[in-house]
């Protein structure tokens, strides 16, 4: 009853919900089958095999920038909340401070980081190594994305170990555990929540990156987002095959994210016991 | 110490300049119910860490088993501890918290399953394997914390205020279950409680502290009944507490009473501390009393009433039981029989529930 009452306080959202969500998802739908002409058609869908490279491409960095967040981030968020009020406040600080800043200027800093007479270059033209080509590779791809998109790995984690009992740990010590036993049986299986949030929260705008790709990769290497982003505001545009291309992505980070899910699930229900 | 399985030698610990225990010595005897007993604050939880392992003395040695142990970590000591809050892990099942710590040692399958289940039966929760933690209430999970401690043999159990969230009848039936499986296991329980019933209902020993350091050790009847000074007896049930003289041996002076008693050994003249407990106090017509007061409150107890008793020249007033209430205003003569009065040294400290006596005295 009280859940009916109260239900209307929703509406806003709703009302946004579909005409800014919903309704254009429609639409998407609705362009990726037809022609140019608006006839029903599948060639569009069909038509995607000519990018499966460019669609794998994508997934492979946005997978290698995830795991390395991952890599990064795990032992910070550890340390983090670990740490004393004063400081566990600080390096929280620290951590979103540079995304205070505007997604564009910072990726166009690492540019003139990693330009052939940028600054990593000059430096180590100063002790006799270089220059090394890094700008437009998949490397500084990889290495923009990961710089952009750590704090969403970081904060997740932190979030849920900082629920974490300090008692749990104690308890887990007082019964043989040492440190290493600590982590792999208490600790690790704890953060998978916050595992899973931080992966989705990567993975997803990894894949669909274009403004990294085209900045740092010199768009050499086309990624899924730089090709959507041509077909609907570049040189050859398309908003069929556009559609097309945006629903495919969209299905595949859907199935990747129920993938992850189930193995949340399965990993609480007592993967220890295997 | 040769019989001691835990021995503490000269602890002394502050945190952030604040002395929380200072130069301890206690020694635990194997197969012993030990209740470490006091007000919040007095340095029993930091007692019971140190013997776990989660709090480094500043000085001072511990002995488990003649062995000194100071630098073992707690994952490589012998005993196990029930923590306050059951801190059970969330993620596991039953079965696999209460297997958690025979998995570390790599024990057998087998093995491991027909613990679990004997352990199950131990704590009156059979049949509960693949239940969730998250499902029990706080009596069973609280059992559960005590079967995972237990599943490794400890030669000693730790328990932390274990029943300190549980609701009364729950405690009491706790109380009774703990007893039963430490007698049944034989081994050595330390347990940590501001609870004097629950101390007094379960313990071979107690170890009455406060301000980290201990008031008195000794079995529940020697510690309700011969406390050794004004913080025991007052922190130990509800004691009366007045100034008094000791003329000779077994001649005593309180409210301007002589009185017989059972105490010798102290100086003539000698200025002592009398406790005498509410239950003790007999009223009789105020023509046969040894001294007087008046009625001030009267409270239903259930099986008795309370009552405050103003006496006069005396700085505080008494607390009395009887099972007969008496009419508030009215004068009422008393008496105390003389193996009831007890006579201790002039304590100077702090006495523990002050505050709470003076609360029920205004109300």
């Amino acid at each position: 009853m009280a859940k009916k009452k109260n239900s209307w306080l929703a509406a806003p959202f709703g009302v946004w919900m579909a005409f800014f969500t919903l309704i254009p998802l429609g639409v998407v739908v609705y362009f990726a089958l037809t022609d140019s002409a608006g006839a029903f058609t599948f060639d569009n869908l069909l038509g995607i095999g000519q990018h499966a490279g460019t669609l794998l491409r994508s997934i492979w960095l946005g997978a290698i920038a995830t795991v390395l967040c991952l890599i990064l981030g795990y032992p910070v968020a550890y340390s983090i909340s670990r740490a004393k009020g004063v400081s566990q406040q600080t390096m929280v600080m620290l951590i979103m401070l540079p995304q205070w800043m505007n997604f564009l200027l910072r990726t166009y800093a690492w540019m003139t980081l990693l330009e052939n007479n940028g600054l990593i270059n000059k430096f180590l033209g100063l002790i006799g190594i270089g220059p090394l080509s890094m700008i437009n590779t998949s490397g500084a791809v990889v290495l923009g994305m990961v710089y952009n998109f750590l704090p969403f790995m970081i904060l997740p984690l932190y979030s849920v170990m900082t629920k974490i009992d300090k008692h749990t740990i104690e308890a887990a010590q007082d019964l043989g555990a040492n440190g290493l036993n600590v982590f792999r049986r208490v600790i690790l299986p704890l953060s998978v929540p916050g595992i899973i949030t931080g992966i989705t929260m990567v993975f997803v705008p990894a894949v669909s990156t274009f403004v990294i790709s085209k900045l740092l990769g010199g768009g050499k290497d086309m990624l899924i987002g730089d090709l959507i982003e041509m077909l609907f505001a570049g040189t050859a545009v398309n908003y069929n095959v556009g559609s097309a291309l945006s629903l495919v992505l969209m299905i595949l980070i859907v199935v990747c994210m129920a993938v992850m899910n189930k193995f949340d699930d399965g990993e609480e229900t007592g993967a220890l016991i295997a | 110490m040769s019989n001691s399985v835990i021995s503490l030698k000269d602890i002394s610990v502050s945190f952030d300049g604040e002395s929380i225990l200072k130069n301890l010595n206690l020694d635990i005897d194997y197969g012993t119910f030990v209740t470490l007993l006091g007000p919040s604050g007095c340095g029993k939880t930091t007692t019971l860490r140190i013997i776990g392992g989660f709090v480094e003395p500043d000085s001072g040695d511990v002995f488990f088993s003649g062995e000194r142990i100071n630098d073992l970590p707690p994952h490589k000591r012998e005993l196990n501890t029930v923590f306050q809050r059951y801190s059970l892990f969330p993620h596991l099942n039953v079965y696999e918290n209460i297997a958690f710590g025979m998995r570390i040692k790599g024990k057998s399958e087998s093995e491991i399953k027909d613990k679990v289940t004997a352990m199950l039966r131990l704590v009156a929760l059979g049949g509960y394997e693949k239940r969730s933690v998250s499902t029990l209430s706080g009596g069973q999970q609280q059992r559960i914390a005590i079967a995972r401690a237990l599943a490794n043999d400890p030669k000693v159990l730790l328990l932390d205020e274990p029943l300190g969230a549980l609701d009364l009848k729950l405690r009491k039936e706790m109380q009774v279950e703990l007893k039963r499986i430490q007698q049944k296991l034989g081994i050595t329980f330390v347990y940590v409680t501001h609870d004097q019933e629950e101390a007094l209902s379960m313990s071979d020993i107690i170890v009455v502290m406060n301000h980290g350091e201990i008031q008195q050790i000794g079995t529940p009847v020697d510690i309700y009944n011969e406390p050794e000074n004004g913080f025991v007896a007052d922190f130990i049930g509800e004691s009366n507490i007045v100034d008094g003289i000791m003329h000779d041996d077994y001649d005593v002076e309180f409210c301007g009473a002589r009185l017989k008693c059972v105490d010798s050994g102290f100086a003539k003249g000698e200025e002592i501390d009398v406790v005498i407990r509410p239950e003790d106090v007999v009223v009789i017509p105020v023509t046969d009393a040894k001294f007087c007061g008046t009625v001030l409150s009267s409270t239903f107890k259930g099986v008795h009433y309370e009552m405050i008793v103003e006496i006069p020249n005396q700085d505080e007033d008494w607390l009395i039981q009887s099972t007969v209430s008496q009419e508030v205003g009215r004068e009422i003569g008393m008496t105390v029989e003389p193996e009831n009065i007890h006579i201790m040294k002039k304590y100077t400290g702090d006495y523990a529930g002050d505050e709470e006596y003076a609360d029920s005295a205004e109300g």
